[in-house]
């Protein structure tokens, strides 16, 4: 198999303030092959946001240790190995929907040619080639986290982070988006860690879920996602997609595991 | 484009609307002037009549040139000290703004004494600047770089800091330098506390400067006039009221022609405040 693309050994982080101190993470291990699609899901306050940005070099871990492609999550930022995408679009007002994916390109100093033809092919991809010369606020929410979602693959990154990118959004503009990710991130071969709260979309989209639980956040249990892809619309009704989603639901709520897609054997 | 040609016609309505009320202010003014001075036989040195204060810009001055000349080569002056002390000003409050977004410690350290230097009433710092400086352009473009730079300094320096969280993160993922992060992101988005600040100073660049103007020595400048017309006021009060005037215009262009730049480089409609 290799290296996997991301590897999390007994990781633990502990926010503190004045008022106290919060154990945001506790002995988190978890490794991701290249190329999967990994969703980490749970009740606010798990620490699942923290694990991805630990995994991003966004905060640094106590104790324990990250390595991302064989490197520090460090390193891997330095070599632009991410692509990351928040629940909010975070676009910058002042520029063009086309100028925002070409934003990592200028920061990464790429080549005019590259910086005009990748973040039009990107836009093409996100079906929004017809609003290049908007402004992020003249946009719906769905649009925005769609070019939101292009600049994260402005530079090809290995590895696509992804905090609750649909959170924000209605449920059925939610569903379409979660197809034209899907397709996204097929077409990037990346490798996916998705943070979310929704357990449809977590099975819908993913090759394993993970379940976390809070206060301290632990990794209860790894369920595996065995749909076929390309994941279609129809297999929303599936019963296999029913099934996986009662056992990420269960696991969520720390009963024993009853139906299949059982995996504890990668989780500690 | 229809789109377009509509938001056209509205700021079309828009602007004739307002150029209504302009005059419909102006008008106001005039019936209350000119009503009270007759309703309550408020006499001439008190307030004259309007058309006084218009016909002094036609009145002969001891050289034998009308007013207005003089008039307008004053406010010339002052506006110009006013211009290089408000781009003065301006420099350095940016600069501290950047200070002090850069390190807590500055901010602490230096903000007091920014905060002091505020509290001391312009007047009484003025004739010490003359003396240390002389009384050319100078001295009186220092003078409005001080009343210019404070408001530009801690609008700046909140704006520069006013940054969305995850805005820092994408750009920390994406391995921005700080110098791109300052120029890509925190420049950016400090920009419309930057033309609020710059339009508080405008009007306040204009004040320091006819205040610099005001000390023994100085020739020219609309604090020159105010000062001569002043001391006549009770012979000829028309001659005050129109150096007024005249100071409020130069104050009412600065503050136009920032908002006129800001709607040149601000990425969203401005919010009329103009």
């Amino acid at each position: 198999m290799g290296t996997p693309a991301i590897e999390i050994v007994d990781v633990a982080k502990t926010f503190g303030d004045q008022t106290g101190a919060t154990e945001a993470l506790r002995g988190v291990s978890l490794s991701v092959d290249a190329g999967e699609f990994v969703s980490i899901i749970g009740p606010s306050g798990c620490g699942k946001s923290t694990l991805l940005r630990i995994v991003g070099d966004l905060v640094p871990p106590d104790s324990g240790v990250a390595r991302v492609n064989g490197k520090s999550p460090r390193q891997a930022r330095l070599d632009r190995d991410y692509g990351i995408v928040f629940q909010t679009p975070v676009l910058y007002d002042w520029r063009t929907v086309l100028e925002n994916v070409q934003l990592p390109l200028e920061l990464a100093g790429r080549s005019r040619q590259e910086r005009e033809a990748r973040p039009r092919a990107l836009l093409r991809l996100v079906d929004l080639e017809a609003f290049a010369r908007h402004f992020p606020w003249q946009l719906s929410g769905g649009m925005q986290q769609r070019v939101s979602i292009a600049r994260a693959l402005a530079l090809e990154p290995s590895i696509l982070l992804m905090d609750e990118p649909f959170g924000a959004l209605d449920e059925m503009t939610r569903d379409r988006l979660n197809l034209e990710l899907l397709r996204v991130w097929q077409e990037s071969g990346a490798t996916a860690l998705f943070v979310t709260h929704s357990i449809a979309e977590a099975v819908f989209l993913s090759s394993r879920v993970v379940v976390m639980s809070p206060r301290p956040g632990t990794i209860d249990r790894v369920v595996d996602i065995d749909l076929p892809r390309p994941r279609t619309d129809r297999m929303r009704a599936d019963p296999r997609f029913f099934e996986l989603v009662t056992t990420v639901r269960e696991a969520l709520r720390g009963d024993p595991a009853v139906a299949g897609g059982d995996d504890s054997g990668r989780s500690p | 484009m229809s789109e377009t040609a509509g938001a056209a016609r509205a700021d079309r309505a828009e602007a004739s609307r307002r150029r209504r009320g302009a005059l419909a202010v102006i008008g106001a003014v005039v019936v209350i002037w000119e009503g009270s001075k007759a309703l309550f036989a408020i006499p001439r040195y008190k307030l004259p009549h309007l058309y006084e204060i218009l016909a002094d810009f036609f009145r002969e001055g001891a050289g034998g040139e009308r007013w207005f000349t003089i008039m307008a080569q004053n406010a010339g002056v002052t506006a110009l000290e006013s211009l290089i002390g408000f781009v003065l000003g301006g420099a350095i409050g940016f600069i501290l703004a950047i200070g002090f977004a850069h390190s807590r410690l500055l901010e602490r350290g230096l903000l007091p004494y920014v905060v002091a230097s505020q509290t001391v009433p312009v007047l009484a710092i003025a004739p010490m600047v003359v003396v240390w400086l002389g009384t050319s352009w100078f001295s009186k473009a220092v003078i409005a770089a001080y009343l210019t730079f404070f408001p530009v300094t801690v609008n700046m320096a909140r704006g520069l800091r006013a940054i969305d969280p995850d805005a820092l993160a994408l750009m920390r993922a994406l391995a921005a330098t700080s110098r791109q992060v300052f120029v890509k992101l925190r420049f950016p988005t400090s920009l419309p506390y930057l033309f609020t600040a710059l339009r508080i100073s405008a009007t306040a660049s204009v004040i320091g400067a006819i205040v610099g103007e005001l000390p023994v020595g100085s020739r020219f400048g609309m604090g020159v006039v105010i000062i001569n017309a002043a001391q006549y006021y009770n012979w000829q009060p028309a001659n005050l009221w129109a150096a007024i005037l005249v100071s409020a215009l130069i104050g009412i262009v600065f503050y136009h022609a920032v908002a006129f730049v800001e709607r040149l480089v601000s990425w969203r409609p401005v919010a009329s405040t103009t």
